[in-house]
């Protein structure tokens, strides 16, 4: 009965707040529940303005979203999180940025460490923001036991997060993360919008996956504003994800390679990523993507004569990184160290809703791509690739099998730009539906990226939700070190290899 | 021994020179041979020598919790590697120091070095740095028997405990000891490896304080007292070096050519260093014992081969 109350949606589908039935909180409650207890995924649950909760639910399997929302009495509710762990950490962000406490929650404590952004009261008794990583962490007391906390400076050039291991020797029992030391403010900042900068921000949500994020962005506004993108350009955009996606895969397996100290493929894909991300240079002037991607269209068309131009380079590309990919499977001084590093149990993977290339490497089907097709993905689709181990040895094999994907669906996509007219420049986008709801995800090269927009009675955004993959992902990590040695967590680190910024937003 | 062409005070002269000057040189050959191997074109041979005249006019920055110990652990490796290089033959050059049962006291100066350092890494209070000493402390157990094992059989075979006859005595040139001399030489190449903190062991290019040994120890040493660090591994390098190659460098007639074959086993060395850490990848932590357990059996067999 409960599936019925909630409303279908398909992936970047507008609706309006009316048409949406608003449930009681036990329904609500109820509603999600029972979905992710039939096998679909929590992608989204968070607070809006007036205590109202929004959740998201994908079928994956039913290659559908549905949607659920009620409103608040009071600013707290039962939690959901003892019976659906998937909810663990959307319940902590609701809490810390609308001060809603989910009543029970068996792991309270602070995500981004700053006060909530509505009247209430911050949960935690905070007065002022505080320092990030500032709480009690959970300890295994013993004479035995000892405690190793890793940075937020770290020894490589990466970005700032605190991890806390209990250790047995060398033997860890516990991984505790707290981030939060990148938090900007983006989801408050997009509020009001659209605004000149909005596009900017959204591709900043982090900037690895700037077009996994800009895509996502660019179909909510042209859903909100109802307007159709021409299959050309969409083809561009493809050409443009699987472009990001390629270089950051190329990028994790020689990174992969270089924390077990095998340098051969270290050293090769630390440059031919360089070549893949020249590609998108290009065609867009940036090697991350900024600036190609703009609602209603492109900013940066790739003409026929580009698109002629980029193809052998492509070719050489995907050979050299052919190359020095087989020398890494070819080594069986690697293969030993990947495959008993970091392994994630397949129950625990859906339980906690993993996502994307940690999702996969645990034979968990899911790929946006494929389940809620966006863009080209419909008419050009690209199937999930799966591992099962769940090791590392699957986290870098999916990356492979994905390569291989991308690389095939790029060498199509240019041959099609290359015999095709640029389209006219778009113009501005109209102005968008009021008091509406959308949802817009793209397959960014970690996993499902998802932006929610709330629209206002003018047509702005009243409250805008971005979910990136790091954020389902990161407690995955601290699974994947249980009972694993804590000199292999640098390695089971890069195989997840999360965005820092894109969970602390 | 019969120096035809120098006189005993050149080959000390020498000897000294070398211990002092060449150790940089090595890890910057090692270097060189990986970059080459991944396609680049690498920092310059003499790299360490230029970090560590940067390092010596460089500040030290000293942890509130340090004490006078932090200190004894760059100072001590600096000084046990150079006794230690006074000990051991350059190939047939000659040896400055040498005195039956010098064996032990080469070993121990190791050993030496090693308390000190671990020492000196406790002595800062961080996790890392304990993490790393109880490593270093339970793999060196692990290597010592190996090069022990790797004396006993050397002495069976010379009849002698002073490592200049060991090494480069008469004896070792016999069709007898072949067998063991290869199982020997084995056992130490890994004692070798796992000493210097070089891959499979370790990896000395890492910069993941997690999954470090050696590395890990020193991590809060800077300035000058690091320059000694890197001095004394490069020291360590030379000297283990040494021990490792001299059973097998022939004998010149000339003393010149004795040291031209030294510098160039050196080299053709720091050249095998270089491709094992291009073409291997790092043990898992958890396999580091079975490896240098194969030392301690490989050198075992050795002695055992030379006792019937």
């Amino acid at each position: 009965m409960t599936d019925l109350a909630m409303r279908t949606l398909r992936n970047g589908q507008t609706v309006g707040l009316r048409d949406l039935p608003e449930l009681t909180l036990s329904s609500f409650r109820e509603a999600i529940l029972e979905g992710t207890r039939g096998g679909a995924r929590l992608a989204c649950l968070c607070a809006a303005s007036d205590l109202r909760l929004f959740a998201i639910l994908a079928d994956d399997a039913g290659k559908q979203l549905r949607v659920a929302w009620t409103r608040l009495a009071e600013p707290k509710y039962p939690s959901l999180t003892p019976e659906c762990p998937q909810a663990h950490l959307f319940e902590r962000e609701l809490a810390e940025q609308f001060g809603i406490v989910p009543d029970g929650h068996p792991w309270f404590k602070p995500v981004r460490f700053h006060l909530p952004w509505s009247d209430q009261p911050s949960p935690w008794g905070r007065d002022a923001d505080s320092l990030p990583a500032v709480m009690d962490f959970f300890r295994v007391s013993g004479e035995e036991v000892h405690e190793v906390a890793v940075g937020p400076v770290h020894a490589g050039v990466i970005e700032p997060g605190h991890f806390r291991f209990q250790c047995h020797g060398e033997t860890v029992f516990h991984l505790e993360i707290a981030l939060g030391f990148q938090h900007r403010g983006i989801e408050r900042a997009l509020v009001g919008g659209p605004h000149p900068l909005s596009l900017k921000q959204a591709e900043t949500a982090s900037g690895d996956s700037s077009i996994a994020h800009a895509w996502a962005h660019c179909r909510l506004l042209e859903s909100l504003a109802g307007v159709e993108v021409s299959p050309r350009a969409d083809r561009v955009r493809g050409v443009a994800l699987e472009l990001e996606r390629a270089a950051n895969h190329v990028g994790d397996l020689g990174a992969l390679s270089g924390d077990v100290g095998f340098l051969p493929t270290a050293s090769f894909c630390g440059r031919i990523r360089g070549d893949w991300l020249n590609l998108s240079a290009e065609v867009c002037g940036s090697r991350l993507g900024r600036g190609w991607l703009k609602p209603g269209g492109l900013y940066q068309d790739l003409d026929p004569a580009l698109a002629t131009r980029l193809l052998p380079r492509l070719i050489r590309s995907w050979a050299d990184t052919r190359d020095a990919v087989e020398l890494l499977w070819g080594a069986a001084s690697v293969m030993i160290r990947f495959e008993v590093a970091g392994r994630v149990d397949p129950i625990q993977a859906r339980e906690i809703g993993l996502v994307g290339v940690a999702a996969r490497a645990c034979g968990v089907e899911q790929d946006v791509r494929w389940d809620h097709p966006f863009g080209p993905y419909g008419a050009h689709p690209i199937s999930p690739s799966l591992a099962e181990s769940g090791t590392v040895h699957s986290r870098a094999w999916i990356r492979w099998l994905e390569l291989i994907e991308s690389q095939r669906f790029l060498l199509e996509g240019l041959a099609e730009l290359a015999g095709s007219d640029p389209d006219p420049r778009t113009g501005p986008l109209p102005p968008l539906a009021p008091d509406s709801l959308c949802v817009s995800m793209t397959e960014g090269w970690r996993g499902e990226v998802l932006h929610l927009a709330l629209t206002d009675d003018r047509g702005r955004f009243s409250r805008y939700k971005i979910v990136d993959p790091s954020f389902h992902n990161w407690f995955g990590l601290a699974l994947a070190l249980r009972g694993e040695q804590i000199s292999d967590f640098p390695l089971c680190n890069k195989s997840f290899n999360l965005s820092y910024c894109g969970h602390d937003l | 021994m019969s120096l035809p062409s120098l006189t005993v005070s050149a080959q000390w002269v020498l000897h000294l020179l070398t211990l002092l000057l060449l150790p940089p040189l090595i890890p910057g050959l090692i270097n060189k041979v990986k970059a080459v191997m991944a396609g680049r074109s690498g920092p310059p041979v003499l790299q360490l020598y230029y970090d560590l005249a940067k390092l010596a006019r460089k500040q030290a920055v000293f942890s509130r919790t340090t004490t006078w110990v932090f200190l004894a652990g760059p100072v001590g490796t600096v000084a046990a590697g150079l006794v230690a290089g006074l000990l051991v033959p350059f190939g047939h050059t000659g040896t400055p120091l040498s005195f039956e049962g010098d064996v032990i006291l080469f070993a121990y100066l190791f050993g030496l070095a090693r308390f000190l350092t671990v020492l000196s890494a406790l002595d800062t209070g961080s996790s890392f740095e304990g993490m790393g000493a109880a490593r270093e402390v339970a793999f060196s157990a692990l290597a010592e028997p190996a090069l022990f094992l790797g004396f006993a059989a050397l002495a069976k075979a010379s009849s002698s405990l002073s490592l200049s006859t060991m090494l480069l005595g008469s004896g070792l040139g016999s069709g007898r000891m072949a067998g063991p001399l290869i199982l020997v030489l084995v056992g130490w190449a890994i004692v070798f490896l796992a000493e210097n903190a070089r891959i499979p062991v370790d990896d000395p290019n890492t910069h993941l304080e997690l999954t470090m040994i050696h590395e890990v120890m020193v991590l809060d040493h800077s300035g000058r007292p690091f320059a000694l660090v890197l001095y004394g591994a490069s020291l360590k390098l030379l000297v283990l070096g040494a021990l490792l190659m001299d059973p097998v460098l022939p004998r010149a007639p000339q003393a010149w050519q004795n040291w031209l074959l030294f510098g160039a086993g050196l080299g053709a060395l720091a050249v095998a260093v270089g491709l094992v850490e291009s073409m291997s990848a790092r043990f898992r932590m958890t396999k580091v014992p079975q490896f240098l357990l194969a030392g301690i059996l490989a050198s075992a067999f050795a002695f055992l081969l030379l006792l019937v």
